[in-house]
């Protein structure tokens, strides 16, 4: 029962990672991004190449993997992704669809359509003991890397001023604007960092979520989920969204297998009907 | 003696329901593969089923503005419902069990349009797309029903209509599809000519403003999403048949995606968009399957992109003339001054 809240928080955790750059790019700019696991799957590849191809340990693997994927993010959202912002949701649905669908083919036909399995080092493989429960090591692990991380995010849109200006831009974009914040900027800046912590995620998640070239298409709706219960208007509704789902996923797997995904999405619809603007959205004023 | 405005106006919607030369053309054109292609009917009815599909996907999308990501769910339930009915015996013949699919289908997008009319573009995405994943995750664990993941198997058809049976090299197959096609096609540009179709023009054009003279906006969205729902179910069923199989796959989001794709490709809310989209999809398809079998997704999301990046708008004016003579509504409404429907959104 406690290893099963265990693994669901560290899951929750770890979708809250892959998912919070979306809910930015969702809640700032009102863009549409179906590839945000395009990002996270190009840092799960990062890693693995750096570590079983060139033996790179697996620690200092993970700043490149989100550095990488923070470049690529913001390459693609200086060239390709600032073109679609002002047309229609359609527009951006088709779009970044097909940057799935190039994304799933391109790692396909370079890396293979296999299941990947990125070597651990020893010390995070088995148990331990933690206060009479038994948990695992990577799971622990993950849970330390995403609490800090999101003290952390927390702390950066709280107290610093890049984070006051990121929340004037969520807020309403145009008076944030006309009170000289470089919004285009700001956004571009908290795309790459969202683009970084999802290839983060990737990286950290391959061991638990799996990595194959169709990660995008699968983890896709897991994101959208997190990003559109949680609310799009502060990080702590996605991060509460993200615990939620991890558990409810986990155990609902665990003690009803025929019935977890269903109760997952069941559960979307239903908030999503109930409440539109997300479960622990504050009330704005457009 | 009618009131001479209403005289009016019934003249100009009965302008606008005239048909061009081009579109007897058009369906001149369909006639004829029949007898010169009889080579390829085996894509081209797999052509007949997807623009059939991507022609209900144009109902809610083009002339409503509803953007679905799981118009799969009713392809799909169509697809099974033919497949059980013919498995299980209980309606052999291919017509009638079509006719039962479609309005089983069309239950069920009665259901879940009212899913649908809360909440913003990615609101709707999101319950369209879980809808989709619900079916799909039901049809899986059923699987003492539905086969599971391998598929359902067995299905045997009797011949159409007690008089037509299929045939290996898909001659039967291919002119039921294209009949089917065309009298649903029928039924649609009927619709879409009458008053009803103007007035989902206008609640897609702005809803506020439909409201305020007198359209439902809620009864017409909940309407013609269940009318699409039912299209997509004889698409559905019409695969079924045709292939004799139906699996999971039919419901996925990937099957929501290309739909999508061909009605883009051809462009929306004209009617014509979805056929013209689902023989050039398949036909890049077709080709670039046979270039790479495993990588041609790729060279799709290429052209998505670039469709998106080129703007629609903008290819979609490169053939206006054409267009527009497809659609008689737009060159020939003279008089009346309708509002012009917004492109995509």
């Amino acid at each position: 029962m406690l290893t099963i809240l265990f693994d669901g928080i560290a899951y929750g955790m770890l979708l809250f990672v892959l998912a919070c750059g979306l809910a930015v790019t969702l809640g700032l700019m009102n863009f549409v991004n179906l590839a945000h696991g395009s990002f996270a799957m190009a840092g799960g590849y990062i890693t693995l190449i750096l570590v079983n191809r060139n033996g790179m340990p697996f620690f200092a693997a993970l700043p490149i993997a989100f550095l990488a994927s923070a470049i690529i993010g913001a390459v693609f959202e200086r060239t390709l992704y600032v073109h679609v912002y002002a047309k229609p949701h359609l527009d951006q649905v088709l779009f970044t669809i097909g940057l799935v669908f190039m994304s799933v083919a391109a790692v396909d036909y370079v890396m293979g359509s296999q299941q990947q399995y990125i070597e651990l080092p020893a010390m995070l493989q088995g148990q331990v003991n933690l206060l009479g429960i038994n948990v695992g090591k990577y799971r622990l692990l993950i849970i330390g890397i995403c609490g800090v991380l999101t003290v952390v995010l927390q702390l950066i849109l709280a107290r610093t001023r890049f984070g006051s200006r990121l929340r004037a831009a969520v807020d309403d974009p145009r008076v944030a604007g006309g009170l000289g914040i470089h919004v285009k900027g700001v956004f571009a800046v908290t795309f790459a960092v969202g683009s970084g912590l999802a290839g983060l995620g990737g990286a950290l998640g391959a061991e638990i979520l799996g990595l194959d070239p169709t990660f995008p298409l699968k983890f896709m709706i897991y994101f959208l989920i997190v990003v559109t219960v949680g609310g799009t208007s502060s990080i702590t509704g996605p991060f509460l969204a993200s615990l939620v789902l991890g558990i409810g996923d986990v155990a609902g797997k665990y003690y009803v297998p025929k019935f977890g995904a269903f109760v997952i999405y069941t559960i979307m619809i239903v908030v999503l009907i109930w409440r539109p603007q997300g479960l622990f959205a504050r009330a704005t004023a457009r | 003696m009618p009131q001479p405005l209403a005289r009016d106006i019934s003249r100009h919607l009965a302008l606008r329901a005239r048909w061009h030369p081009l579109e007897i053309a058009f369906w001149v054109a369909a006639l004829a593969s029949i007898f010169l292609l009889s080579s390829k009917h085996l894509i081209l009815t797999e052509i007949a089923v997807l623009a059939l599909f991507a022609l209900s996907l144009d109902l809610i999308l083009g002339y409503s503005g509803i953007i679905s990501l799981g118009h799969a769910a009713y392809f799909g339930f169509g697809g099974y419902v033919a497949g059980l009915l013919a498995k299980y015996n209980i309606i052999s013949e291919p017509v009638l069990a079509l006719v039962a699919s479609g309005l089983a289908a069309a239950v069920l997008g009665f259901v879940t349009s009212f899913l649908v009319l809360r909440g913003s573009d990615l609101t709707r995405l999101m319950v369209t797309l879980g809808v989709s994943l619900v079916l799909r995750e039901i049809a899986n664990q059923m699987d003492w029903l539905t086969g599971g993941a391998d598929g359902l198997q067995g299905i045997v058809l009797a011949p159409v209509l007690g008089l037509f049976a299929f045939d290996i090299a898909g001659h039967v197959a291919y002119v039921y599809c294209l009949i089917v096609l065309f009298l649903l096609f029928l039924l649609a540009r009927r619709i879409a000519n009458s008053p009803f179709g103007l007035s989902l023009r206008s609640v897609k054009g702005n809803p506020l403003r439909a409201s305020a003279i007198g359209i439902s906006v809620n009864g017409r969205l909940v309407a013609v999403y269940t009318l699409a729902a039912g299209y997509a179910g004889v698409a559905g069923a019409l695969l079924t048949q045709t292939t004799q199989f139906v699996s999971l796959d039919v419901l996925s989001l990937e099957r929501s995606a290309d739909v999508l794709l061909a009605l883009v490709i051809g462009g929306t809310g004209y009617l014509y968009g979805g056929i013209i989209g689902a023989v050039l999809f398949k036909l890049m398809q077709d080709y670039l399957a046979n270039l790479t079998p495993q990588y041609w997704q790729f060279w799709i999301g290429l052209v998505l992109v670039i469709i998106v990046l080129v703007g629609r708008e903008r290819m979609a004016s490169w053939w206006a003339p054409l267009r527009a003579r497809l659609a008689p509504d737009r060159s020939r409404a003279g008089g009346v001054q309708s509002v012009a429907p917004v492109e995509g959104s």
